[in-house]
């Protein structure tokens, strides 16, 4: 089922959860809202489902409006954090409830309930399960059992909320890789909500990356995080150096020094912010071109190294993440004085000014390796 | 150890060979939070006699008073048509305060849990009323509204219903004092659950009706079954609102509780203590009951655990 979103506000209220969204979901998408906390994805996932109602707007399924709608109504499937699994009912029960309080005359017969219930079981890998209470079972399995019991309405679309924030690390990665199979043997158009980038990069086709009750971007997961279209959805996804800098002509100065050369740059001079990802930053030894700095820290976090360094300039501490196999790792020590070298960075006109609310208008000059010249 | 005295100059003289270190104690207490044995012990004791003396004695004297006269004389108490009447009336009008309180309690804590409203405050507030009003205020109350002389009295009259001083009379007064036992047991825990179950249920195809019964209902059964409990524990041993309100006719409006003031006055002490007994056997069993659901289902009625 496809999904259109037209205009939807929503406000609790002086606060704007929802400020003019449109988005569009194709059938069988697997999308990811993605933002911090308070950035209205959470509030988008309630209003899709029908657990909140829109201030006004559309929200078309298959190109019908559901906005006014109850969630009853909408046949949607819907997974909370922290699953709400009925306690009281086994496993069974509750994977068979939306289809046992039907109306009589649309109830499956119980023989085709239970035959649901088990090939639902299956599919999770839940099966030999289906007599337990909630209580008896893991974090990963619950997650699972509130999985089966919203696909067995066989709903139109599948919404999660934050599906692996109650989980640990371990049990996260193994069930995102299980959620992407279960999507791909489904085909059910899923939006899942969360506040992990690297979640949404690793699972989702396209991500929509809000913040304040607004869309900053949409697109497919390679696009978002390689064209970044705000310093915000750069910073989001990944974490940042803010360097200042000035753009005079085509050329783009940090302090002193000459850093790239920028081609088809349309914006004029003046004074910019170079966002650079610890990363996309490398060190170089002293005879080699770039900004100076000296190395504040370096600790090694399992099979990456970060480093905190000072430019010299300006004394602004700068976070480089090295692979801890990069060849020139032993080099660098405490109080080394080194060059920095820009492997990938955004240049965004500075921004100080511009209203939280208002989407920011930063053009994206210099991006790609091919396309900026370090030297 | 070793390593940090390696660089004193000194380490201390070794202990004379006779001396032994005492190893740790296996469990060891706090000392700094700790008394001395005499206070231990001598708190624990008075706070046994105080349990005696006060709880206890006053129980057993019960049943020891009320079989004064054997068995015979103490079923003979029971079983007069007087207390009979009492005994039924009382169980009548508990039946009736704690279907009504059930009804009432279950909707304030709905919509004080799940929704939000202006004047909910209040509301909580206000169900908290009957506790901080003296009952013989709350009999009062009922005899200014509905006595001969009150507010609706002489219409009521006039249509033949008869509310102070008859069974209509105590049952509301008993309803207003036993009014916050079910909802104050609710309220925190439906908070506590939230609306996530409800809204899981509404998502999979439910109605609202089905929502209560099948999700709302289960989660906080034994809840409701401590509220209903404790409700109908005051209700039956209710006196200062209905002493007011009933007007004492025997075998008419007359409670277990007013039943044994009666007898009391007029000096038949086995039977007044034959029905204080079956009073004080139902405070057992209540506390019986209560304690059960407290120690099976804590984890319901944690929230609460506040009164």
């Amino acid at each position: 089922m496809d999904i259109r979103i037209r205009n939807v506000h929503k406000h609790f209220g002086p606060f704007i959860a929802l400020g003019g969204i449109d988005l569009d979901i194709a059938s069988g998408e697997l999308i990811a809202l993605l933002g911090p906390s308070g950035s209205g994805k959470t509030t988008l996932l309630r209003v899709i489902a029908g657990l909140e109602f829109p201030d006004h707007g559309q929200i078309l399924f298959g190109g019908v409006d559901m906005a006014r709608h109850p969630v009853r109504e909408r046949r949607i499937g819907f997974v909370f954090q922290h699953y709400a699994l009925f306690k009281h009912m086994t496993v069974f029960e509750n994977i068979a409830f939306g289809l046992r309080i039907r109306p009589r005359n649309q109830r499956p017969s119980t023989s085709a309930i239970r035959a649901r219930v088990l090939e639902l079981l299956d599919l999770v890998q839940l099966s030999g399960l289906e007599q337990r209470f909630p209580s008896q079972l893991s974090g990963g399995q619950r997650q699972r059992v509130a999985l089966a019991r919203a696909l067995a309405i066989d709903p139109r679309v599948l919404l999660l909320d934050e599906p692996f924030g109650a989980l640990d690390a371990k049990v996260r990665k193994d069930l995102r890789q299980w959620l992407r199979d279960l999507h791909h043997k489904t085909g059910v158009t899923t939006i899942f909500v969360t506040h992990d980038q690297e979640e949404a990069l690793e699972l989702a086709d396209r991500i929509v990356i809000m913040n304040g009750g607004a869309i900053e971007q949409v697109g497919p997961v390679d696009q978002v995080y390689e064209h970044p279209r705000t310093p915000f959805v750069f910073d989001f996804l990944g974490g940042t150096n803010v360097i200042a800098a000035e753009l005079r002509g085509r050329r783009l100065w940090i302090g002193d020094r000459d850093i790239a050369v920028l081609h088809d740059s349309i914006h004029p001079s003046g004074p910019v912010d170079v966002y650079v990802r610890p990363g996309d930053l490398r060190l170089a030894d002293d005879t080699a071109p770039g900004i100076q700095v000296e190395i504040q820290t370096v600790h090694r976090a399992g099979p990456i190294v970060r480093i905190t360094a000072r430019t010299e300039a300006t004394g602004q501490p700068l976070s480089i993440e090295l692979p801890h196999l990069h060849h020139d790792v032993p080099c660098f020590t405490v109080g080394a004085r080194l060059r920095l070298r820009l492997m990938q960075f955004s240049v965004y006109p500075r921004s100080l000014h511009i209203p939280e609310r208002t989407l920011p208008t930063p053009i994206l000059i210099g991006r790609e390796r091919t396309r900026v010249h370090p030297y | 150890m070793n390593t940090v005295s390696d660089g004193l100059p000194q380490s201390p003289p070794p202990s004379p060979p006779g001396i032994q270190h005492h190893p740790a104690p296996l469990i060891e207490r706090n000392s700094a939070i700790t008394e001395p044995a005499w206070v231990r012990w001598s708190l624990i004791l008075v706070a046994l006699l105080f349990l005696l003396g006060f709880l206890l004695l006053p129980l057993v004297t019960v049943f020891v008073e009320a079989l004064r006269n054997g068995w015979s004389a103490y079923l003979a108490a029971l079983t007069e048509p007087d207390a009979l009447a009492a005994i039924r009336l009382t169980l009548l009008t508990a039946a009736i305060a704690v279907t009504a309180n059930l009804i009432f309690g279950l909707a304030a804590a709905w919509a004080i849990a799940k929704f939000e409203f202006r004047g909910k405050s209040l509301l909580i507030t206000l169900i908290d009323l009957p506790f901080s009003v003296s009952p013989v205020v709350a009999g009062l109350i009922y005899i200014l509204i509905f006595g001969a002389h009150g507010w609706a009295g002489p219409w009521l009259m006039d249509h033949g219903i008869k509310v102070a001083f008859a069974v209509p009379g105590i049952v509301l007064a008993t309803i207003f004092v036993t009014f916050p036992f079910i909802a104050r047991e609710l309220i925190p825990l439906m908070q506590e659950q939230g609306t996530e179950y409800e809204q899981a249920a509404l998502s999979l195809g439910a109605s609202g009706w089905q929502t209560f019964w099948h999700v709302t209902l289960p989660n906080i059964r034994w809840g409701l079954l401590y509220g209903v409990l404790l409700c109908n524990a005051r209700a039956m041993g209710e006196f200062g609102a209905v002493s007011v309100i009933s007007g004492h006719i025997r075998g008419q409006t007359n409670t277990m509780p007013l039943h044994v003031e009666i007898l009391y006055n007029e000096y038949q002490f086995s039977a007044a203590f034959a029905v204080a007994s079956l009073l004080a056997l139902l405070a057992l069993l209540t506390l019986g009951v209560k304690a059960w659901l407290e120690w099976r289902h804590a984890d319901q009625l944690a929230a609460t655990r506040r009164h």
